[in-house]
């Protein structure tokens, strides 16, 4: 029996066991509970699962005690993991909010989408921290099988069940790879525990061969698909444009965080003495994605898709941090994903706001005037998309700062002039919105219905972009601390 | 070397000048939705106080100094070493005053029509960057506020603008954002290429990047071109002009004004500022690439004016052509040409600003900028024709008004360090004369017809907005002394710091002088 810390598992137990809960209650209940119920335990939940990930991170960043593992070495709690279970966290709470005043508008499931919303959570927690590839899988699967019903819980739409059987098909293809790659790597290191395969790798000096080298790629191949890189990419439009958009806000934010927390651990981390192996082909992964995602969604006409090729160019940028193989990259990668969370959550809140409805309107032209009828709403937006673009005095700015100033210390200048070249490229997408919104004559004068929940998880979420965007230091330094020690 | 030399004041007075828009953008913002009426009048309370305090700086500026005065330095991101590093010197001391100045003209020049309070606050924010820009000594600081002028002008051009404005509007963000999207790689190699030579901690300032020196010489050559994509996008040289004629065409009066007369040398600066002083040895290396650019501009810019059938763009075109005029009395390298760059910046500032007023009081009356459908106008509008004149013959440049000054000293400076493209430069003086002098002649003289005979004259209202350009016009023509007098101390450390740094290793001489 391995020693355990149980007190290190706080959010897993509010995210899991709150989902199990609301499962039981739920089901035994089901007439007798108030609407608002699921949302607002599901909300309750997720605040407790960022109280934990806040006495985690006091308990982490104190000099005395500091990073540590548990349950044999497989659950590894530092900087890195506490940030981003943190970002879960707060997805899922954001996300929750959202649902309580969109899910029963639309007709969908409250209760069963609070529930898979919180082991969905549980699930990239888990991945955030896992220190062994096996639970780094489980998290994985916990995480993705849950957003797969997500995508397809509007079952009344044909293209919500085909979103969901797309990224099922799509994702279980994935994890596929990942897994094979899991087995070519314990092959050819003797370990599936992060902290051994570094010291393995460490020990032996950066050898290649043929298994090392194909566990890299199978790993890589997985973890691509997870975070929407090109050219695994082709399913996101779709699932972005068929799933129900309050959980595309929570799948937006959270997926690519837990994915990207996988990939950080396992590569920048555990496999970092191998870096030469594998730069050079997220190097190409990385310029490849921020040029294409930000060229696709160019030309799209709804704006669902339009935002999922966005989120595959800020995938991109990710990439680049990603790339840069070092402890500046990691921490920009980390400021970027907190970054796009709140961005990517509060864009897909403006998305159920104007969708909303039996004809759900979800092309440009649905924007068209907006700052006539909704000036507020339209100022809000608005300042999410210019964060998008990289403005200054917004999140979006320094986040983008952080990872191409990682990389030009790296010496990768080639890629990170690409990687701003598409942000211009990307800039004139989140213009083609701004010019809906406030340079176009509305076809009607009808004032979009603004729910109190939307509404709140989009002025959140602007007021991040902003506050952060004047006074970045504390959100730089907390980054800056939330490193991989990989311990054993 | 005196350019580093700093002094510190006990009140941050430029840090006043920089944030006063700011501070006015929030009281027009809080401004109850009920008073309409009170917008402008407390938008251009603000613009005002700002334009005192520049003159205050002016007053207090210490004339002999040369080196960076007022320094402001407040700590943001500690983790990465970037500070609200503010200061002036005789180079950036007359563009703020420039920009001081036009802003509240531009704002009280004409009434944008419709959403006044949203108008407003975007003016006093562009303000806000363009001073920033002008006052930063901080590498990063310096890019946030080069980048954050875009917003402001985007919305201003797209909602306020005529014409194709939707169009010109989102032309000009994006040529502007791809122009400095290298600069910031740029920007970022240049810190740490510095830390990592001096072994300092990561630092954007300006004064010690520039002392230091610690770049290997190619590259800080590629890095000069990184940073000279932007800024050539912004003054804008040949290839990457395309932005200019529609933004200045396409935008609301103010717009124009603030585009050609301040926002253009936000790139002129940029090359002196951080190219010239960040990168001596490379802007000696391009020079010659840059002065062609610049004389191209220069006869491009004049031979197109020529062709144009709307007045607004003709005198868009003529921005290209004395644009160029700049570039080449920055890239003589001399203390006469830079003098005179300088100087023509202000200068174009103030007549082109004056001009793009005076032209969009004329579409305010007939509703039109073609040059055909107007004609005669001297007739019944003779104040207005006269100070037409008068703004004209100074940006043809005609000795005794500003405009003559400044091309001068640009062409006296071009012809000691590189005669033969002074001599192609000075077509272009010629060429001025015909475009503005041939437009002037089909819009004011010969039979007034229709509209054009019964329009109205000059009303008080515009004529305070351009009293003061036309006395800074005739003022500055006379007797420009006050003004090179305090910026000769900064151009002139700037001449020697270049000179001396030129490459260590000895670049051929001939290759950077043409043959005679």
């Amino acid at each position: 029996m391995p020693q355990v810390d149980w007190a290190a598992l706080l959010p897993q137990y509010f995210l899991g066991g709150g989902g199990l809960v609301l499962l039981t209650i739920g089901s035994l209940l089901r007439r007798r509970l108030p609407s608002w119920f699921a949302t607002a335990f599901g909300a309750a939940a997720a605040l407790g699962a960022f109280g934990g990930v806040i006495w985690l991170w006091i308990r982490v960043q104190d000099p005395s005690r500091g990073a540590f593992t548990t349950i044999a070495g497989t659950i590894g709690i530092d900087g890195f993991s506490v940030f981003l279970s943190g970002v879960v966290a707060v997805s899922v709470l954001l996300a929750a909010v959202l649902a309580s005043g969109t899910l029963r508008r639309e007709g969908l499931p409250v209760d069963e989408f609070c529930v898979l919303l919180l082991l969905s959570g549980a699930g990239g927690v888990t991945m955030a921290s896992a220190n062994d590839l096996i639970v780094l899988f489980l998290g994985l699967e916990v995480l993705s099988i849950a957003a797969y019903v997500l995508a397809a819980l509007d079952l009344r739409r044909g293209a919500s069940q085909e979103a969901g059987l797309k990224y099922f098909v799509l994702g279980a293809f994935a994890s596929a790879f990942f897994l094979y790659g899991v087995a070519l790597l314990y092959g050819a290191t003797g370990s599936t525990k992060l902290a051994l395969v570094a010291e393995f790798l460490a020990d032996d000096g950066p050898e290649s061969n043929a298994l090392l080298l194909g566990g890299m790629a199978l790993l890589l191949v997985g973890l691509f698909f997870k975070v929407a890189a090109v050219p695994f990419h082709a399913w996101t439009p779709d699932v972005y444009e068929g799933s129900p958009p309050v959980a595309v806000a929570y799948m937006s934010a959270a997926v690519k965080a837990a994915g990207f927390a996988a990939l950080l651990r396992v590569f920048n981390a555990a496999l970092g003495a191998n870096a030469a192996d594998w730069q050079p082909i997220v190097y190409a992964i990385a310029a490849l994605t921020v040029l294409v995602g930000a060229t696709l969604a160019v030309v799209q006409s709804d704006v669902r898709r339009l935002l999922a090729y966005s989120s595959i160019s800020h995938a991109g940028f990710i990439l680049v941090g990603v790339e840069a193989a070092t402890d500046a990259g990691v921490a920009g990668s980390l400021f970027y994903l907190g970054v796009y969370a709140f961005l990517a959550l509060g864009s897909f809140a403006v998305v159920t706001i104007i969708g909303a409805g039996p004809d759900g309107r979800q092309s440009l032209d649905a924007y068209d005037g907006l700052a006539k009828r909704s000036p507020t709403l339209a100022a809000a937006f608005t300042v999410l998309l210019l964060a998008q673009a990289g403005v200054p005095f917004t999140t979006g700015f320094w986040a983008k700062l952080e990872v191409i100033g990682a990389s030009v210390e790296a010496r990768s200048y080639w890629l990170a002039g690409m990687a701003m070249l598409g942000a211009v490229v990307a800039a004139f997408l989140y213009l083609r919105l701004v010019v809906r919104m406030y340079l176009t004559a509305p076809a009607d004068g009808k004032r979009p219905a603004v729910s109190r929940s939307a509404g709140f998880v989009v002025a959140v979420c602007a007021a991040v972009t902003v506050v952060f965007g004047i006074l970045p230091d504390p959100l730089v330094e907390l980054t800056n601390d939330a490193t991989i020690p990989l311990g054993r | 070397m005196t350019l580093a030399a700093a002094s510190s004041q006990a009140f941050p007075v430029l840090g006043m000048l920089v944030v006063l828009p700011l501070l006015g953008a929030a009281a027009v913002l809080l401004l109850p939705r009920s008073r309409v009426e009170l917008v402008r009048p407390v938008a251009v309370l603000f613009m005002s106080a700002a334009a005192a305090v520049a003159g205050w700086i002016i007053v207090e500026y210490p004339v002999a100094s040369g080196g960076f005065e007022m320094i402001v330095d407040q700590p943001w991101v500690a983790a990465w070493g970037i500070s609200w590093k503010l200061g002036v010197d005789g180079i950036s001391l007359f563009l703020l005053a420039l920009t001081a100045l036009l802003f509240p003209l531009g704002a009280l020049a004409t009434d944008p029509g419709h959403d006044h309070k949203a108008y407003y606050v975007w003016l006093l924010l562009l303000e806000f960057g363009c001073l920033g820009v002008f006052s930063a000594l901080d590498l990063l600081l310096f890019f946030v506020f080069f980048e954050v002028v875009l917003v402001p002008m985007y919305f201003l051009i797209g909602q306020w603008g005529h014409g194709n404005a939707r169009y010109s509007a989102v032309k000009f963000f994006l040529f502007t954002m791809f122009g400095s999207a290298l600069m910031l790689v740029g920007i970022l190699a240049t810190a740490f290429l510095h830390a990592s030579a001096t072994g300092a901690p990561l630092t954007f300032d300006v004064v010690e990047i520039a002392q230091a020196q610690s770049l290997a010489t190619t590259t800080a050559r590629w890095i000069f071109l990184a940073f000279a994509l932007g800024f050539a996008v912004k003054v804008p040289l040949i290839p990457v002009h395309t932005w200019l004629p529609d933004a200045h065409t396409d935008a609301p009066t103010a717009g124009s004004v603030i585009l050609a007369g301040v926002m253009l040398k936000l790139g002129t600066y940029g090359f002196v500022r951080f190219g010239l002083y960040l990168f001596p040895e490379a802007s000696r290396y391009f020079a010659p690439l840059m002065l062609t650019l610049g004389v191209v501009g220069i006869l491009y810019g004049a031979i197109v004016a020529t062709m144009q059938t709307d007045f607004k763009r003709l005198i868009a075109y003529s921005s290209v052509a004395h644009l160029g005029f700049i570039i080449l009395g920055i890239f003589a390298l001399n203390t006469t040409g830079l003098s005179g760059g300088l100087l023509q910046m202000v200068n174009h500032g103030i007549s082109t600003g004056a001009l793009f007023l005076l032209v969009g009081f004329i579409y305010e009356r007939r509703h039109t900028r073609a040059i055909s459908e107007l004609g005669g106008l001297a007739r019944p509008a003779p104040v207005l024709a006269m100070t037409f004149m008068v703004v004209m013959l100074s940006s043809v440049g005609l000795p005794g008004l500003n405009g003559f000054v400044g091309e001068f000293l640009v062409l006296l400076g071009a012809f000691e360090a590189h005669r033969w493209w002074a001599v192609a430069a000075t077509a272009g003086v010629i060429l001025a004369a015909v475009y503005l002098l041939w437009a002037y002649q089909r819009v004011f003289h010969g039979p007034a017809r229709g509209e054009n005979a019964t329009m109205s004259d000059l009303r008080w209202r515009e004529c305070l907005v351009l009293a003061p350009l036309l006395a800074l016009i005739i003022f500055l023509g006379v007797y420009p002394r006050p003004v090179l007098d305090r910026m000769e101390p900064s151009v002139d450390a700037l001449v020697a710091h270049v000179e001396a740094h030129d490459d260590p290793a000895g670049v051929d001489t001939a290759e950077t002088e043409p043959a005679p």
